[in-house]
């Protein structure tokens, strides 16, 4: 909010950190696994080992950066947009309508071998995707377009709890899937293939530029929607595309990699008390910060308990948790919300 | 009978696979063709049941790892184990180079073994109709004639459980509780099939679902003869709400299954005929 004491080199320092410690990461990420840090070596001898390093420890830690990307990202366009600390990329309803694509899919396959046929081609992360952009729409509909920023909190938070509601309704009259449900809910890295990433990777290519270009119009509305509207900034065109990039960037990432807590809320905070900047750069920011904490903790997931694996979700909701807290405690300034630009 | 079946199914993948010299394709839960060029020799199984399924086919030695849960027979505790069903460590069942992986229907892990290279068979049973099936697949993959032997074992197992018991037994109504927040095994589980093969009654009718949530009130509604639960979940089953007044609770009608039994009691696989020998001796103790 105050240029003056913006540090011009500072965000682009930061990036160059955030950049480095995630290559540092992705060597770390190549070398942590249940069966061993020699397996590195032994990628030129070795056809197993070549597997394991290229088809399940590169995929799983790339795909790791990838959904921490889309996630920190869209913490970073929700916070904007609704100018609201507390805002993260599950805002809209996501979540629980990503829960109920899984929900309703695993019912389906139950039930006929013709949907299980289907399923199978489609997969349960399609289910999700689509659960979770059905949910923003949903939102969408019932706040009746995207201008009223209370409005389409309040019908968030309603589509979040009815949709939720019914996920457990399918948990409690059919409980042969309420495993699989858990399994989505605690999130977890482990079963991502280049695949996803490629999947993720191509949203991220889509989605961080446009938020980039639009993102001056969040600098606007950080004055107010009144001063943005008096600056001449196309508002509505502009509120819109950014919820679809929202949608888009945090249903992929669900979709494939179930519910991570705290990554989009956290990276955009984390940022923000580093270094205080512009919207167009705390997206670049707060995206690789999101990238390099949820690879962080995939790394972390693997290594402390080898060889067993905790849930990634899990982690990031402690550190998450607990950083922020840390960061609140040291720092009224972010507790009392005025950190925000 | 069954060598002819195997026949079969050999002499049609020879016509599928056209160049490959043996393939036996076995169609799974998902309805997708598994088919293998050779029996597995290295066989990682995420299922307890399936584990155990192995083991009763005589061949635990070809079980390179298991999950988590799988504990019995007793070997199978040395062997590597890979995480649980759901979430299992990929690296670790690539490194054990698998040429077979034995699971449920869980799809992101199976997508995921597929994509690389990693054959899997997903069978997931819950009926006794299921558990025979399940054996004879996996007969038919290991090329083994031995499943009309193993089932026609656990099939005996569950008549002699029915012999060693009284006629007084018959039509005893009884209560199977799965979980405290109540789930309850009903007519339509495997559970509820063994009971049915004993001759008592089950409260809980087939229309409900394998494994319903009750109301509570309606197990005090239907008022068992006889309560079945394991020791996990029988703390404070007494002290339910208008439970005290329920026949089984009054007359001290409750079977608490220890650990072990429980692990015997709620897999849907080769120990069934003693999962019935357990359910017939509480029934012995309890209701006559």
């Amino acid at each position: 909010m105050t240029p003056m004491r913006v540090r011009p080199r500072a965000p682009f320092l930061m990036g160059m950190g955030l950049l480095a410690l995630s290559a540092l990461l992705l060597l770390f990420g190549a070398s942590v696994g249940s069966t061993g840090f020699d397996n590195v070596f032994r990628i030129g001898s070795d056809p197993l080992a070549w597997q394991i390093v290229l088809d399940i420890r590169l995929p799983r830690t790339v795909g790791a950066w990838s959904a921490g990307a889309l996630l920190g990202l869209a913490g970073a366009v929700a916070q904007g947009l609704f100018r609201n600390p507390l805002a993260d990329p599950y805002l809209l309803g996501s979540a629980s309508g990503a829960l109920l694509g899984v929900a309703l899919a695993l019912l389906l396959f139950g039930v006929s071998p013709l949907a299980a046929q289907w399923l199978v081609r489609i997969g349960l992360s399609g289910a999700a995707f689509a659960g979770a952009v059905g949910a923003v729409l949903l939102t969408l509909l019932l706040a009746r377009g995207v201008q009223h920023t209370l409005r389409l909190l309040l019908a968030g938070v309603i589509v979040g709890v009815v949709l939720g509601a019914i996920s457990s309704l399918i948990m409690l009259m059919v409980p042969e899937v309420m495993q699989t449900m858990q399994a989505f809910i605690l999130g977890s890295t482990g079963f991502v293939g280049w695949s996803a990433c490629a999947v993720m990777a191509a949203v991220w290519l889509l989605c961080m530029p446009l938020a980039w270009l639009l993102s001056p119009v969040l600098d606007g509305l950080s004055l107010g929607e009144a001063t943005a509207l008096s600056l001449g900034l196309p508002l509505p065109q502009v509120r819109a595309l950014l919820i679809g990039v929202l949608a888009l960037a945090t249903g992929t990432a669900v979709a494939q990699t179930g519910m991570i807590a705290f990554v989009g809320l956290a990276a955009p905070h984390l940022v923000r008390s580093i270094c205080r900047t512009t919207h167009g750069n705390l997206i670049w920011l707060a995206s690789l910060m999101g990238g390099v904490l949820l690879m962080a903790a995939d790394t972390m997931a693997r290594g402390l308990l080898a060889p067993q694996e905790l849930p990634v979700g899990v982690l990031t909701a402690v550190l998450g948790g607990g950083y922020l807290l840390w960061l609140m405690q040291r720092d009224t300034r972010i507790s009392s919300g005025a950190g925000l630009p | 009978m069954a060598s002819r079946r195997v026949l079969r199914f050999f002499l049609a993948g020879l016509l599928m696979a056209g160049a490959v010299a043996r393939a036996l394709p076995v169609t799974d839960d998902r309805g997708v063709v598994v088919s293998l060029a050779q029996p597995p020799q290295r066989i990682v199984s995420l299922l307890p049941s399936l584990t155990e399924t192995v083991c009763a086919l005589g061949q635990c030695q070809r079980l390179v790892g298991v999950d988590r849960y799988s504990n019995y027979p007793e070997s199978v505790r040395s062997l590597a184990q890979v995480g649980g069903g759901l979430d299992p460590n990929i690296e670790a069942i690539a490194a054990l180079k698998p040429d077979l992986v034995l699971m449920a229907t869980s799809a992101p892990v199976i997508e995921r073994l597929r994509s690389l290279g990693i054959k899997v068979m997903a069978l997931e049973p819950k009926n006794h109709a299921e558990v025979r099936r399940a054996l004879e697949k996996i007969a038919q993959l290991l090329e083994l004639p031995d499943a009309p032997r193993v089932w026609g074992e656990i099939d005996a197992g569950v008549s002699a459980a029915l012999q060693s018991l009284p006629r007084s037994v018959a039509g005893t109504r009884v209560y199977f509780e799965v979980n405290s927040a109540p789930y309850a095994a009903g007519e339509a589980s495997f559970i509820g099939e063994t009971l049915k093969r004993l001759g008592v009654e089950n409260i809980v009718p087939a229309g409900l679902g394998p494994f319903p949530k009750l109301n509570p009130e309606f197990v005090v509604r239907a008022n068992p003869d006889l309560i079945m639960v394991g020791d996990r979940n029988f703390a404070g089953l007494q002290g339910r709400p208008g439970w005290s007044g329920i026949r089984a609770i009054r007359e001290g009608r409750v079977c608490i299954f220890s650990a072990e039994q429980s692990d015997v009691l709620v897999r849907p696989g080769p120990r069934m005929a003693e999962g019935a020998r357990i359910m017939a001796q509480c029934l012995l103790g309890r209701a006559t």
